[in-house]
């Protein structure tokens, strides 16, 4: 049994059905994200498992304990919200020991853990500001301190560096990983970005329109998505229609445009297909010698790689190339495309929901 | 001069040489005023001193006045706050429906014309007004309880029409806290009256602050409300001023009260604002 189960989790507001039969787990110590664009349901799961919001159906497990009825103040978990909510009229000790004051932990008891929190987030000699006095970055580590201090079975982080500036972000990124690995607390975040969600979590959950679309590892969910929403959604992807020919041990015939292209065993009948292909896997070659001929639209130059939207007869192709020192090709050179057969995702079509 | 200044100048003219024209002209002729002398058969005399002041300041009389002015802006405040900022939150927290008819309930004192409004509680609360007459009827009290021509009675006045300020001062705290703040005590183990004692209100003190000095400041020179339910027996300071004008003529004393009272309520308003930002600028914007 895992450590938080989630079993049929459904939340309506009248009419609407903001998170529909959602049903996942996560273990003991790991770091998992609810991934997905704005609305998709996962703030709303947040609240439920904070105890803001009350399911309409199914039910949270806790550590084998249903949490139904349990009010918020009293499940003993860990926030942080992403305004960070920190009491302005509190000095950072103070709001870091706010909760261990509810707890009714004694002043020398809670002097020391004040005191290790800080340290936690290495903020051990700012204790006496007030929040106004501070910097983003520095906030949210005190935002992080308050939750840990009460030591909480579960870590809960919702959109926690959505407020920070691009460079900051990172660092925070590698910084949270740090800490939650330290404090040894099972984590669970809700995020909108992608990048976030892949460098922190020891698995993610894809949420769209309150459903759970995938749930999967870091790696997996990027490698082998399952759906055209979680390819595209996660990093860019390449997706086109195509039929699916036949498909066996030896890989699949498909056909896409004019094209007949080859592709790994799927468990997918022959008919319609998409398939997504990802920029970074494509190659740069001779004309003559791709699978596919395009002309080069545009190249963005983005340090470390080249980014080039290609036209071709398949519509756009978006490829990404390390910059190793030269560019491959330069805007309005026609170039050839061309891939590993096993580099392509073949995925069902995407039933069109209104 | 730059054009950006120039233009700035010129745009807020208007509004300035109304200010000097109908505030600092009149304020600057009471306090030249405030120094002539006067005789009863006389008139206003030429001749210039501080004896207008010294009058006043050796006087237990005025003394008397100015404490009881001054105790009455304070009691005000104290209520308006003890109502005002529960009332703040219950606004703080309505859906946004209720909470613009509940807005327009709340400043509807102030929608209504001061004599009106007094004179209304006038009637409510006179020895054979609307309280003491039911009171009777229903035999709870034999002789009427004297409400009109009482400090308490100018007191309840003054609340009744200051609460809106006070509401509305708190409300804007209130608003400028993240709401997330609540959500975050809670999930520390925090219940809701410790919430609202402990995270809400301490937010909300800058608007108290600021409410209590518009509603101390307004209440201290408050004049009709004083004029028409403490009449001649409870005088405050600016009915005094209105008696000195009025009645006995005395233009200069009236001027050196009003010029007492305005650097009273200047230094009240000056400290209560040092107080605050000293207290308060390092924790809040």
């Amino acid at each position: 049994m895992a450590f938080l189960e989630l079993h049929g989790l459904t939340k309506r507001f009248g009419a609407f059905t903001a998170v529909e039969e959602l049903s996942f787990a996560v273990e003991r110590g790991s770091f998992v994200s609810l991934l997905g664009p704005s609305g998709c349901g996962k703030t709303t799961t947040l609240q439920m498992v904070a105890g803001f919001e009350a399911p309409t159906e199914g039910k949270i497990v806790l550590d084998g304990k249903n949490l139904a009825g349990i009010p918020a103040r009293e499940r003993g978990l860990g926030i942080v919200f992403q305004t960070y909510a920190l009491f302005a009229h509190m000095t950072v000790e103070e709001n870091v020991g706010f909760g261990l004051e509810m707890r009714k932990v004694s002043k020398a008891e809670r002097k020391r853990r004040i005191a290790a929190a800080l340290d936690l987030v290495h903020l051990s000699h700012l204790g006496d500001r007030y929040p106004r006095a501070m910097s983003g970055g520095q906030r949210q580590r005190v935002a992080l301190a308050r939750a840990l201090v009460i030591e909480p079975q579960l870590l809960l982080l919702d959109e926690p560096l959505s407020n920070l500036d691009a460079k900051l972000r990172e660092e925070m990124q590698l910084e949270l990983r740090r800490i939650q690995r330290e404090a040894g607390v099972t984590t669970l975040m809700v995020t909108h970005d992608q990048s976030e969600a892949l460098a922190l979590s020891d698995s993610i959950v894809v949420m769209d329109q309150g459903r759970l679309r995938q749930d999967a590892t870091p790696f997996d969910i990027y490698e082998t998505p399952q759906s055209s929403f979680v390819s595209r959604f996660l990093g860019k992807s390449n997706n086109l229609s195509a039929r699916l020919d036949s498909t066996g041990s030896e890989g699949s015939a498909l056909v896409c445009g004019s094209l007949r292209l080859h592709g790994p065993l799927v468990d997918l009948r022959p008919g319609p297909v998409e398939i997504a292909l990802r920029p970074e896997r494509i190659a740069l070659v001779d004309p003559e010698a791709g699978q596919l001929r395009g002309t080069v639209a545009e190249r963005v130059f983005m340090g470390n790689q080249w980014l080039l939207r290609i036209e071709t007869e398949l519509g756009d192709m978006l490829v990404m190339r390390y910059n190793t020192g030269r560019a491959e090709a330069e805007e309005g050179e026609v170039v050839g495309l061309d891939w590993k057969p096993e580099d392509i995702r073949i995925l069902p079509v995407e039933e069109t929901s209104a | 001069m730059t054009t950006q200044t120039s233009r700035a100048w010129l745009l807020s003219a208007p509004a300035l040489v109304l200010f000097a024209v109908l505030l600092l002209v009149p304020l600057l002729m009471t306090f030249m005023l405030s120094f002539n002398s006067f005789d009863f058969y006389g008139g206003i005399g030429t001749d210039l001193s501080l004896a207008n002041y010294a009058e006043v300041l050796g006087d237990s009389y005025f003394y008397e006045i100015f404490g009881r002015t001054f105790l009455i802006a304070l009691i005000t405040t104290a209520i308006c706050a003890a109502i005002g900022v529960p009332q703040a939150y219950i606004l703080y927290r309505m859906s946004p429906f209720w909470r613009s008819i509940t807005v327009l309930i709340v400043i509807g004192p102030l929608l209504i014309s001061v004599v009106v409004r007094t004179l209304g509680w006038a009637i409510l609360l006179g020895n054979k007004g609307v309280i003491n007459t039911a009171l009777m009827d229903i035999g709870l009290i034999e002789r009427p309880i004297r409400m009109m021509y009482t400090s308490g009675g100018i007191v309840l006045a003054l609340v009744h029409v200051m609460v809106p300020f006070m509401v509305l001062a708190v409300w804007a705290a209130l608003q400028r806290q993240d709401p997330a703040t609540e959500a975050a005590a809670e999930s520390l183990g925090a219940r809701p009256r410790t919430i609202f004692f402990r995270i809400i209100l301490p937010q909300a003190i800058p608007g108290v602050l600021s409410g209590s000095l518009i509603v101390f400041s307004l209440s201290a020179s408050a004049f009709a409300t004083p004029a028409i339910l403490g009449g001649r027996r409870v005088k405050v300071v600016s009915t005094t001023v209105y008696d000195e004008f009025l009645n006995t003529l005395n233009w200069p004393l009236g001027a050196a009260i009003a010029m007492l009272l305005l650097v009273a309520v200047l230094i009240v308003m000056l400290s209560w604002n040092s107080l605050v930002e000293r207290r308060y600028g390092e924790v809040f914007e």
